[in-house]
């Protein structure tokens, strides 16, 4: 299997990514390349010109920030895994990065690219989303900061403007309880359903593979809030979702299982 | 262990000798086809359907044309008088079935996603793959047929000039009478109804395949990934009317096969004929979502069974009646495969009544062909939870019900009521150790408590107890079977001028280690190391003979041969010692690679030194031919019958319906072993392969028939992580079918694991009244089997 | 484009094209035929390398990305002196049978074994989740691996 050509251009700084990719719509970045060269190879996608930004080496690290780290874009998967900071502050968001795909994927992939493809189906993304983090993107009028939870807006579709790039991910230090529940058959895959609850203050709940994009599952989270038991927030997991029906389950047993697991995460979060 | 009879004072068959295989393999060294060098190569890639069943309306190639570097782009009409004969298939199993022609490139419709209907030749593989993807190709789309039951209907038929979906009626009646009065007198019956849903064998190289044409000579020689690089070249000639003699075939490392590379494949046949055409070498490798495509299945039926048995639990009768997916087409062995395991739908039970018939239906989908068990992992799933269902019905312990019908030991050499004879055999034993080995009882202690306590977690047990019959095959049952070739096999045992030995096999190893244990037979029997003993093998022009790699069948088949041509060397160098020696033959001591006069400690020869003289032909006896090499071709007289118990552990959560394999014990029969670490590995791949079938893998066709799982991430092969350790152990009875006592091992784990783990996913699931559950048993049909009414 | 690299320690200049795959570079341009591509989709891990020392799956990479970069494969891991730990381990407990996943089982055993050197059987595991083998059911690679990681001074 190989791509179809394309121009390649790699990019020394991120103002130069962000020029080429502003005057250029058939443009993509490229950043570990896991999430875009298997569609390339599949000809699922074949953008004209790829601008490689993996060179960049100052988008890539893990920062305490006082009351948040700030994650470059870069960052790969294995690096958030083995972050002696993260371990410490967002055990969370190490232990999720843990799970995805093999090391091999872990070695390469990279959580700005994973949250850029903005995959329903991907850890990270919904990862974020139940850190309720703040995502950090430059574009060519500057420097803007979007909520997580307004950053997925349909499927393999996000508020990235054209030229735009994610620059940083802000995370909350996790004060309180957190889980992570991946359900899949083989532990390569992706998630068949995931459910990501953390505490910071209130509990957050968010799920993977669950409809067209990562979600919140505001319901679930809603009766939390109003004192309902973990059973009566369960039951409200797949609330208004429509998630879909494929080779590795029906939308009927994606709905169960997202109360199933829901309930898991919501008791291991509240247990500490 | 009995032994097999050596020369050796330090027995070298029954060591785990480690693989002289592995240390090319394990630094990159080894070439596998796409690693084979080769100048001024042309690259094919083929233009695939995407649909299910159409018309072709037109083919525009001109894009492809168009693009430098492309230097030929063929079609169906274009090649269509290029070939003598359809692609071939090998077994007619009944006078009247029905076979549609089907050439390498598709004419006028496609029948199945990935039937081939164009080809690019370019000179460059990413320049071909560009000239595929800018071929446009206008289908004029039909309804599919993808289900067998409606399939049988011929409401829509595949092949109008067929006039049927059904390709053929097979049945095997011994006694119609007899066994009607067994369902009739039965204390108990029980039916079973079991999908084997379609698999793809998946091998981790997919098939590829260099030609080179050697203008001059005119000969081809034809680099493929293939198991049966003997047959291959037959049929090349057949097929395209290329004289045999001009027709080279080289497997070279063969990253798998499992049955998959058991065939004739269109590709092959047009590379020859593009190779013939252009005067290049061509080379072609299949991509992971093409191998999903355009590489046979396995599996694919719908069984029936029916058990009638006495009060005590006797089997009495068994009726199996089986619709067997033969795809769009029937490629090499296609309709054979499923009678494969015609045989043995009794397993390893006593059981006097019996019926077997399967009807071979043709839907639009890839063909099947063998896939590692062919026909007896079937045979064995149907009859294994068909003794489940019994021993539920009944409600005795699965183990117990299986007692109850075993072969006895003193019946053996036993005559089946299907017809074969079980060459030897001691269950009761086998069983004992393997429920020993898992602790049996306590685990049921352990599902009782859990059971109890109303656990979310169920714990599941579960048995599978089989026969196979392998070492393909007597000549002659081929021939009442009427496959269309024998099932010997060749060997060549050859001292060289210094001593060293070199035995050429007609086997054709893909991972099976056989010049490892090979060696070892030689060194055995000649009482040598094994590192002076080199094989040879997979390249028709050093092993111009041979029938090749598949059912189990080339340590008893082609390891005979070679253990009965070193005999007859060393029957010959005794001759030529004895006449140095001047003494008798008789009065010759063998051992240890050194021919001694009995009660002469002075007065010997080496092996080494009867070779030279062998050689130099100085002084032989009077009218024996020089040199020292013998060949044997070795019919077996009958098959082998290896048996076993697995035992699987699942846990099942409640909840979720996940599943989890947590422990796993096989007791295997082999007869003898030559290498213990190698039926080791065989009996471990074996099993994850099974496990794969009862848990993860499916070939998933939509309503139109595209296929799902094209690739590995759709396509579930278990990983690591999903499987456990497998704890194995042994019982010994010999086969007194060959010398050395063996039986056969390539696929007893694929035939045994798969009825064990659904035993035990259906015995986890028991409590929730669940009595089936069809492969794989994915989470979600566990969930619904929990939550059904 | 013109790349450069360092592959088993040897420097390397050469030209590409952008859409090369770092596999292809390695098995075509390089002429390096150990390493195996099994998948299109970066599930199977044959074509599993060490990048800067790291285990990447050379078919999810474009040779572009590795300008500059330091490779080994498999074809690296043997020295003078004979197999490396990691193969000898593969030898003595049969850890391999068609040898066409093994340079990637191998790769990726080197990874991992560099970043845990000490390994429980479950670790090992999850190592190598991302590389498949269809003939040795896990089994002995695992053991492979954990005998690996005893000679190479890892020992739990």
């Amino acid at each position: 299997m190989f791509p179809a050509s394309f121009e390649y251009v790699k990019a020394n700084s991120i103002r130069d990514a962000i020029s080429i990719l502003s005057d250029d719509d058939d443009a993509k970045v490229l950043a570990g390349g896991h999430s875009l060269l298997p569609l390339m190879k599949l000809r699922l996608a074949a953008p004209g010109t790829l601008v490689d930004i993996g060179g960049i080496r100052e988008l890539s690290y893990i920062e305490d920030k006082g009351d948040h780290i700030a994650i470059g874009a870069l960052t790969r998967h294995h690096d958030i895994e083995h972050s002696g900071l993260l371990k410490e502050s967002v055990p969370f968001l190490s232990y999720v990065a843990s799970l995805v795909g093999d090391p091999s994927v872990r070695h390469r992939g990279t959580i700005g690219g994973s949250i850029s493809h903005g995959d329903g189906a991907s850890d990270l993304p919904a990862a974020v989303l139940a850190l309720d983090g703040d995502l950090v993107v430059e574009g060519p009028s500057g420097e803007r900061i979007i909520k997580a939870s307004e950053f997925f807006i349909g499927f393999l579709e996000t508020a990235l403007g054209q030229g735009e790039i994610l620059k940083e991910i802000r995370v909350p230090k996790i004060t309180g309880g957190w889980s992570y529940q991946k359900f899949n058959r083989r532990a390569q895959d992706w998630a068949i359903v995931g459910v990501a609850a953390v505490s910071v203050g209130e509990t957050k709940v968010s799920l993977v593979n669950m409809g067209s994009v990562p979600l919140r599952a505001y319901a679930t989270e809603e009766t939390l809030k109003n004192g309902g038991s973990i059973e009566e927030a369960s039951e409200k997991a797949s609330e208004g979702l429509q998630p879909p029906s494929d080779l590795n389950a029906s939308a009927e047993y994606r709905k169960h299982l997202a109360k199933v697991l829901v309930n898991r995460a919501l008791t291991e979060t509240l247990a500490q | 262990m009995t032994a097999v009879e050596t020369s050796s004072s330090e027995r070298v068959t029954g060591q785990r000798l480690l693989r002289r295989e592995d240390p090319e393999l394990l630094t990159g060294e080894a070439k596998f086809v796409d690693d084979l060098a080769q100048q001024d190569v042309l690259h094919m890639a083929i233009v695939r359907s995407p649909v299910a069943r159409a018309k072709i309306i037109s083919i525009d190639t001109s894009a492809a044309r168009a693009i430098d570097g492309v230097v030929g782009v063929y079609t169906g009409r274009d090649l269509k008088d290029l070939w003598q004969q359809p692609m071939p298939c090998a077994w007619v199993v009944t006078p009247d079935m029905k076979n549609p022609a089907h050439f390498p490139l598709a004419v006028d419709s496609v029948n199945y996603m990935g039937d081939a209907v164009a080809v690019v030749l370019a000179n460059d593989k990413v320049i071909a793959s560009d000239a595929v993807a800018s071929i446009e190709v206008e289908y004029e789309e039909l309804p599919p047929v993808l289900d067998l039951e409606e399939s049988a209907t011929d409401k829509v038929v595949i092949h109008p000039e067929l006039g049927t979906n059904t390709s053929y009626v097979w049945a095997l009646e011994p006694d119609n009478a007899k066994l009607e009065a067994a369902f009739s007198s039965a204390a108990h019956v029980v039916k079973g109804r079991f999908v084997q849903q379609r698999l793809i064998p998946s091998a981790m190289e997919p098939r590829g395949l260099l030609i080179v044409p050697q203008p001059y000579g005119g000969e081809y020689t034809l680099y493929s990934s293939t198991q049966i690089p003997h047959i291959l070249k037959i049929m090349i000639a057949v097929t395209l009317g290329i004289s045999e003699s001009k027709i080279r075939v080289v497997a070279p490392s063969v990253g798998g096969g499992f049955g998959s590379k058991l065939n004739v494949y269109a590709e092959e046949l047009l590379a020859f004929t593009l190779a013939k055409k252009t005067g290049k070498p061509i080379r072609w490798m299949e991509e992971r979502s093409e191998n999903a495509l355009a590489t046979v299945h396995g599996r694919g039926q719908i069984q029936e069974i029916e058990l009638a048995a006495d009060s005590d639990g006797k089997v009495l009768g068994i009726r199996a009646n089986l619709l067997a997916d033969m795809g769009a087409y029937l490629q090499l062995l296609t309709p054979g495969v499923p009678l494969l395991g015609g045989f043995l739908y009794h397993g390893l039970y006593d059981v006097a009544a019996y019926s077997f018939k399967c009807t071979g239906l043709f839907t639009n989908k890839t063909p099947t062909d063998a896939y590692r068990g062919a026909g007896r992992p079937e045979a064995t799933f149907a009859i294994e939870r068909g003794m489940d269902l019994l021993a539920h019905e009944m409600g005795i312990d699965p183990a117990e019900i299986r007692r109850r019908n075993f072969i006895p030991k003193e019946k053996f050499p036993y005559s089946s009521s299907p017809g074969l004879v079980f060459d030897s055999g001691n269950y009761l034993p086998n069983l004992e150790m393997a429920l020993e080995k898992v602790g049996y009882s306590k685990l049921r202690e352990e599902q009782f408590q859990l059971r109890s306590q109303n656990s979310k977690k169920h714990l599941g047990i579960g048995l599978s107890c089989y026969v196979e019959m392998c070492g393909l095959a007597p000549s002659k049952v081929l021939a009442s079977l009427n496959y269309s070739a024998g099932g010997w096999e060749a060997a060549t045992v050859r001292l060289l001028p210094t001593g060293k030995v070199q035995v050429v096999t007609g086997t054709a190893p893909h991972g099976q280690g056989h010049e490892t244990s090979w060696a070892m037979i030689v060194a055995d029997r000649l009482g040598i190391n094994p590192d002076d003993v080199e094989v040879l093998h997979s390249d028709t022009s050093i092993s111009p003979h041979g029938l090749d790699t598949y059912g189990s069948r080339s340590l008893s088949v082609g390891g005979t041969a070679i253990f009965m041509a070193t005999g007859k060397v060393l029957d010959k160098a005794r001759q030529i010692a004895a006449h140095q020696l001047e003494v008798a033959p008789e009065d010759l001591e063998y051992q240890d690679g050194n021919f001694s006069v009995k009660g002469s400690s002075e007065k010997k020869m080496a092996l080494g030194q009867v070779a030279f003289e062998a050689f130099t032909a100085h002084n032989l006896p009077d009218g024996m031919e020089p040199t020292l090499e013998a060949t044997t071709t070795w019919d077996p007289p009958n098959f082998t019958f290896p048996f076993g118990t697995h035992i699987a552990v699942v846990e099942i959560d409640e909840d979720t319906g996940d599943v989890k394999l947590v422990k796993y014990v096989a007791v295997d029969d082999v007869g003898n072993q030559i290498n213990p670490m190698i039926v080791e590995g065989q009996i471990e791949g074996g099993i994850a392969q099974g496990v794969g079938q009862a848990l993860f893998e499916e070939a998933i066709y939509d309503e139109s028939g595209n296929l799902l799982t094209s690739t590995l991430a759709e396509y579930l092969v278990p990983s690591a992580t999903e499987l456990p350790n497998f704890e194995l152990g042994s019982t010994f009875t010999p086969s007194p079918s060959n010398p050395m006592g063996v039986k056969g091992v390539g696929e007893a784990g694929c035939i045994a694991s798969p009825p064990a783990v659904i035993n035990a996913v259906v015995d986890a699931l028991s409590t929730f009244g669940v009595k089936h559950i069809d492969m794989p048993a994915s989470p979600e049909k566990i969930w619904n089997a929990i939550h059904q009414d | 484009m013109q790349i450069s690299t360092t592959v088993n320690g040897l420097s390397h200049t050469n030209e590409v094209e952008a859409r090369t795959l770092l596999v292809h570079y390695i098995r075509d341009v390089l002429r390096l035929t150990g390493t195996n591509v099994g998948c299109d989709t970066s599930s199977c891990g044959a074509c599993t390398v060490l990048l800067n020392g790291e285990s990447v799956k050379s078919c999810t990479v474009l040779a572009v990305q590795a300008d500059g970069q330091e490779i080994t494969t498999i074809e690296g891991m043997a020295s003078e002196s004979g197999l490396h730990p990691i193969q000898k381990a593969f030898q003595e407990n049969h850890g391999l049978q068609c040898g066409y996943c093994t340079p990637g089982m191998v790769m990726a055993a080197a990874s991992f074994l560099h970043e845990n050197p000490s390994p429980t059987e479950k670790e090992v595991r999850e190592a190598l989740e991302g590389n498949l083998c269809r003939c040795t059911g896990y089994h002995n690679i695992v053991k492979s691996v954990l005998a690996a990681a005893g000679e190479m001074g890892g020992a739990r």
